[in-house]
This record gives structure tokens, sequence and C-alpha cells, in this order.
């Protein structure tokens, strides 16, 4: 029936987002051939091949991975999952590329629908509940208990867990993963007469310095809102006291006080002060914005700091987001799941696969290549990491941040949720709606949609 | 009786291929989509339940549908009319122009040919605040500080611009055919009689080009609902869903609530509207209209 309904829609609308599930096989049989044909030709299943293995049977997972920042990722990672199948000859592993969070998702349930699941992917960490909901992932305590349990786990970061646990049970494991930090442009910081080095640590400093920097076509302060509304208004609602939801996914907490507090500071920003552009602020013009000069500060996930470090041509800064009762951000970014309808030879095998992707040393190096925040404390302790912290140390800003960073917004029925919000904070930033009433509004609509998870 | 059975078996099995591929990925899977909107299919049911009307109910209780649907509506009023009138005029000028007639047609062509996603790319730059084309040209007119696409009220004329830009050049190729199809004696006569140029154009060309109006419209009216691919990249139906759509809302109910029994609804309420705007042609217009 599931299956069905898929197709149906799929067809209907004339779309062929599940043209992914349907090649997915072919590749299988394809890897079949080409292991049972060649042995030791130069590729890396072929590598995998030289060394026999025990039983001469391979198990063969599928890998799907989205790539959500810039830069070269795909070859990064295919040369992660070349030295897994050296280090386990009889694994091997397929990595396909799935596009954005967005599509990984949309490929990933549509091929749990269909019964063709992938074996182990990365999806946001906020999908925890709606997997859940689906059936499509399995808890990952009795591999974890293997590796030593409670040890193991906490060398993560506590605040990447929050993301993966829920009911006393780990469900992923935390893999790109990120925090919101404050970029600023210290060129601009000294024509304003600020210090440069000193930059705002409160709301009403934030409000100040927007204030003073903006001016000749040029903005204080930006805060992109397309897409990524609701997680910037969770930097307001952590550092105004708490977060939006509760663990268990099941309540929001929208309508407080603090949050319209937080969300009135925001607007006021633009509206009032004029230290913002109005209106809605894309995701993607902040940083290009902020590198031609146009914005002093910008809010940004730390995943863009390879980015803004390569391309930047002033001298520029990376701090915590200014604080209110407390500093705070939320967490962002994608964990590693293993799903359920596959053999349970592949299960292990995928953990084996998901554990040597977040090894310490590994997790050290990917976090010098792209800009996320390593998942591990002891990643911080390698040589590597700290020979890169030294020469460039805003890499351990949202490091230092995670102190105080708490987990993303997710909820079940998440992508009903994360919209409600979302569009009541652009009704709010476009003056529609009062942050009072867009708040309002959005606690009533949440609750509806949270009703049938809540009998 | 058997000779008209074998005339007609003869024409049947000639249709066979295109009416398998019709039954396969058109009506069935209406019929399926129809069914499974009288369920409640979504996240919180792991067995679709059935409830009758109750999708359709909300449905219409649902204040984002109802935006959704006058924005489509003004957003085909915005495009369709001028989007024509537009294509008329390249064409009449394509068909008229002595020199570099070739360059002229492919000119006002290309934006056809260039493939959506890119489109949608180049027009986010071209609507980006501050330092985009859109706002370089307005800030020799001391205006420079439009959000084109982050506020509401100006968003669906962004959209709507584009989208003009984007399908004249198509539209043009119809009206181009058609000019070609109209007898050159007509013109000869009226030249003859003496008859003014804007006297020709009213009473010989845009009559007999009525033909190619109409169906220039019917395709321009069901590409207004069919819009996605621009929104998805562009604004995701933002500001609070000011430029959503019917089939981009489709695909966030079916993609991203995974809300598939209100998505089948929204698709059978789609395929209504494409139903009657097809009806009003074939039932319609269609017998008003002179064919030479």
């Amino acid at each position: 029936m599931r299956k069905g309904n898929v197709m149906v829609m799929a067809a209907a609308l004339g779309m062929s987002v599940l043209a992914g599930c349907g090649s997915n096989t072919n590749t299988n049989t394809n890897t079949n051939n080409n292991n049972a044909a060649g042995n030791g030709s130069g590729t890396g299943a072929g590598e995998a091949a030289a060394a026999p293995a025990a039983n001469g049977t391979k198990t063969e997972l599928t890998y799907y991975y989205p790539i959500a920042v810039g830069g070269p990722l795909t070859a990064t990672i295919e040369a992660m999952t070349a030295d897994f199948m050296k280090e386990n000859p009889d694994i091997v592993v397929k990595p396909v590329y799935t596009g954005s969070y967005a599509d990984t998702a949309v490929k990933t349930q549509a091929g749990v629908q269909s019964k063709q699941p992938p074996d182990v992917a990365v999806l946001q960490s906020t999908e925890l509940f709606s997997l859940l909901d689906m059936d499509a992932i399995i808890p990952l305590d009795e591999f974890i208990a293997q590796e030593g349990g409670d040890t193991y786990l906490s060398d993560f970061y506590p605040a990447f867990m929050e993301n993966s646990q829920t009911e006393g049970k780990t469900y992923s494991i935390p893999f790109q993963r990120s925090t919101i930090v404050l970029y600023y442009n210290k060129d601009m910081f000294k024509a304003a007469g600020l210090d440069p080095e000193k930059p705002p640590a409160t709301w009403a400093e934030m409000q100040e310095y927007a204030v003073k920097l903006a001016g000749n076509g040029k903005w204080g302060l930006e805060i992109p809102v397309t897409g990524y509304a609701y997680w910037m208004l969770q930097t307001f609602a952590l550092q105004n006291g708490n977060n939006l939801m509760t663990p268990d996914g099941k309540k929001v907490m929208f309508n407080t006080p603090e949050n319209v507090e937080g969300l009135q500071y925001w607007v006021d920003l633009a509206a009032k002060h004029k230290a913002m552009p109005g209106g809605v602020t894309d995701w993607s013009t902040v940083p290009s914005d902020f590198l031609e000069g146009k914005t002093a500060m910008m809010y940004h996930t730390t995943g863009n700091l390879t980015n803004v470090k390569k391309n930047a041509s002033f001298d520029f800064g990376v701090s915590f987001l200014p604080a209110q009762k407390q500093y705070g951000s939320p967490t962002g970014g994608g964990n590693f799941y293993i799903f359920k309808d596959i053999d349970k030879k592949k299960q292990e095998a995928a953990w084996k696969f998901v554990k040597f992707m977040t090894e310490t040393e590994r997790a050290a190096q990917w976090s010098i290549d792209t800009g996320y925040v390593a998942v591990k404390k002891s990643a911080y302790e390698t040589e590597r990491m700290k020979a890169y912290a030294a020469e460039f140390p805003a890499a351990l800003i949202a490091r230092d941040q995670l102190e105080y960073a708490s987990a993303e917004l997710s909820t079940h029925n998440n992508g009903r949720i994360v919209k409600i919000l979302s569009d009541s904070v652009q009704a709010a930033l476009t003056n529609e709606l009062t942050p009072a009433e867009a708040l309002q509004k959005a606690q009533k609509d949440a609750d509806q949609a949270l009703a049938s998870f809540n009998k | 009786m058997n000779a008209s059975l074998r005339r007609n078996g003869f024409a049947w099995l000639l249709l066979l291929p295109s009416l398998l591929f019709l039954l396969l990925f058109t009506f069935y899977p209406i019929a399926l989509t129809l069914r499974l909107s009288l369920f409640q299919a979504d996240l919180s049911t792991p067995e679709p339940v059935f409830t009758g009307l109750a999708n359709y109910r909300t449905m219409f209780q649902d204040e984002v549908f109802r935006k959704v649907m006058t924005n489509n509506v003004l957003f085909a009023l915005g495009t369709v009319p001028l989007g024509i009138a537009l294509a008329l005029l390249m064409a009449v000028f394509a068909n008229k122009a002595l020199r570099g007639r070739g360059f002229m047609r492919s000119a006002f062509f290309y934006p056809t040919l260039i493939p959506m996603i890119a489109v949608a790319n180049i027009w986010l730059f071209i609507y980006t605040p501050e330092y985009g084309f859109m706002s370089r040209l307005l800030s020799w007119f001391g205006v420079n500080d439009i959000n084109w696409l982050g506020t509401p009220g100006l968003v669906m004329w962004a959209m709507i611009l584009m989208i003009i830009w984007k399908e004249a050049g198509f539209f043009m190729i119809f009206y181009l055919a058609g000019l070609q199809n109209i007898s050159k004696e007509l013109y000869e006569a009226a030249h003859v009689d003496g008859v003014g140029r804007f006297t020709v154009f009213r009473k010989i060309t845009f009559p007999l080009l009525m033909p190619t109006t109409l169906f220039v419209s019917i395709v321009a009216l069901t590409n207004a609902y069919k819009l996605v691919d621009h929104l998805m990249i562009m604004t995701r139906g933002g500001p609070n869903n000011s430029s959503n759509l019917l089939l981009y809302y489709i695909y966030e109910t079916a993609f991203s609530y995974w809300d598939q029994g209100m998505a089948s609804a929204l698709t059978a309420v789609m395929i209504a509207v494409l139903l009657l705007i097809a009806a009003v042609q074939f039932f319609g217009l269609d017998r008003r209209i002179h064919y030479n």
C-alpha cells in the first residue's frame, strides 16, 4: 500500500524523485558483477577484492550522503569510503551522492516506503521522529554496548547527542555537525570606531554596534531567513532561556514571553533601528553580502567557515552569538542512521562503517577539510587539530560554544512544524503580524499538527 | 459489421501503444490518487485510515490552501494576458523585420531554451538587493534597497515578470506559424483598397490568429498551475507563503510533511482545475472561433 501511495503521487506530480531507488538496485548488481569478475583491478572495490575475504562472500552497503556546504566534498567522502574498504576487505561500500538534505530525505524515505532503503545514510539529525514514525531505523544501543557503552558515547559532545536520543535509546551518530556563530568584519569595525577584537557579547551591545555599523548602503547585521527562519529564532529562544520543544518531540513551546521578546528584538533590528535589511533575507546571499562588505556582521553556520576563510579579502573575526540571559545556539547538521529492513549482517557492517567514519583522527581531519565541528572531544586533542587551531583559532569558536548549545528543533511531524514556525517568523519580519500574534498563531497551528501524536 | 470491426480494430491497434501508456501513467495514477485522497495517510497513521471527505474539508479550512489558490489566480491573471500580448507583438515584429530576422527570432526564443533551474538562478541574482541587476538598474532612479523576493507584496510581481520573459518567446513561435498561414491575397486585397495598417491588423490578422490565441492561452493557463521549479530555488514559497503556488504546496505536503492523503486531495483539486480549463476551451470558446 505504502509503495503504491508514493508511486501514485510521484507519477501524478510528474516527478522523478523515485529514480533514485530504482537505479539503486542496478548499481548494486553492477558492483556484484565487478566483484565476481574483477580481481585486483585498480579501483577501490578491486583493491578490496584483492585481499581474500574470510568466507568469500562480501557484504555490500549502499550509503546515501548529502552535501550542504561548499567545496569538493564528494571526493573527500569517496576517499574515506575507499580507506574503509581497504581496512575491511569483506565489506563493499557504495557511496551515493543524494543532493541537499531535503533531497536526501525524500530519496531515503521514498526508498523506505518501497522497501528499498539505503543501508546507511547521513540525514539531518532532526529527521529522528519522522524516521521513527515510518519505522525506518534501528536503535544503535547494542552496537554501542559492544564498544563500551557510555564510555564510547561520552566522547561525543552532549549537545550533538541531544538530537540522536529519545526515550532512553540512541538512534544516530553525529557526523557533519555545526552551530551558528557570529562572523564580523574587523575592518568595518575599525572604520566605525569599534574595537575589532571586541565583538558584541550581549543583545544590547549587538544592537548598539549594528546601528553604528549601518549606513551608506551598508548593513550592520544580516540574519538569513529563507529555509532557516526557525533555526535563527532558536538562537534568540535559547539565549533568552529555553528551547522550543520537549525532548520527546511531542510538544512545542513557541508562544512564551521570552520567545516573543526574542522575535521582537530581531524584528526591531530592521524595522526600528534600520540596522538590518527589511523583509526576508536569503540563506545563500548573506555570506555573499558579508564577503562583499555589504554587511559588517552575519549570523551563519560554522559550516561556512572554510568558505569565508578562503574568500574574505578583509580581516574577519568569529565569535559566540551575543547573549541575553545566557549564550546559546541550536546545533545543526547531519547524523548517521542505520536502516531497519535490511540483513542483520548488513546492519553490523554498517555499524563498522559508522564507527570508522567518526573515529577520532578522521573526525579531526573532516573538521579541518569542511569547517564542521568535529563531533568527538578527543578529536581536539589530536596533533593535526592542535596544529590547525594554532594557525586558525576561529576554528575552535563553534566547539567552545557547544557548552551553551542545545538540540535543533525536532518533533514528530517535523516538516510541518518547521514550516509553521518559519512562516510565522517570516510574517513577523515582513510586518504582517506582530511577534506576539505570529508566535500565538504558530503555537495554535503546531498544537493542531501534533494532536494526533499526543493521543 | 465484420468490415467495420476490421477497420476499427486496425485503428485501435495503432492507438494501442499510446493508449497503454496513457492508462498506465495517467489514468491509473489519477484513479489511485482520487482513492488515496479519501484516506488519512500521514506520519501518525502507519496504515491509511478511510476518512471520506475529511481531507477536502480540512483543505478548505486551511489558510495556506486559500492563499495558494488566490496566488495562483493572481499569477495566471498576471502572466497569461501580458505574455500573450507580448508574444503577438514580438511575432508581428519578427515576421516583418527585414534585417536580422533570424537573429531577432532566436533572441526572442532564447529564454525558452535555458533550463528552468538555470533561469531561476539567473533571476535570483537579478533580484538580489543592493548589487543585483534590478537594483543597479533602479539605483539610477535613486531606489536600490528593494528586496524583491523578500517582501510579501512584491514577490509575486517578481515571479510574474520572470515567467513572462520566459514564456513569451515560446508563444511567439506559435504566432509566427499562425501568421505564415494567413493568405497573402487578403493583405494584397486590403492594400489595393487602401486600408490602414491598424485596421488590417484588427480586421484580418487578429481574427485569423484566434485559433492560435486560444491554443496559446490554454497552454499559458495550465502552465500557470504547473510552476514549481522556480519556487523551489528562489523563494520556497515564502515569505510566509506569499509566493506559494498549488503544485509547490502539493510537493511540500507530500515530500516534506509526508501527508500523502492530503497531497492526493490537493492533486485531485489540481486535476479538477486543469480539466475545467480544458472544458471551457472545448465547450465554450472553441465554437466562437473562426477557422478558415
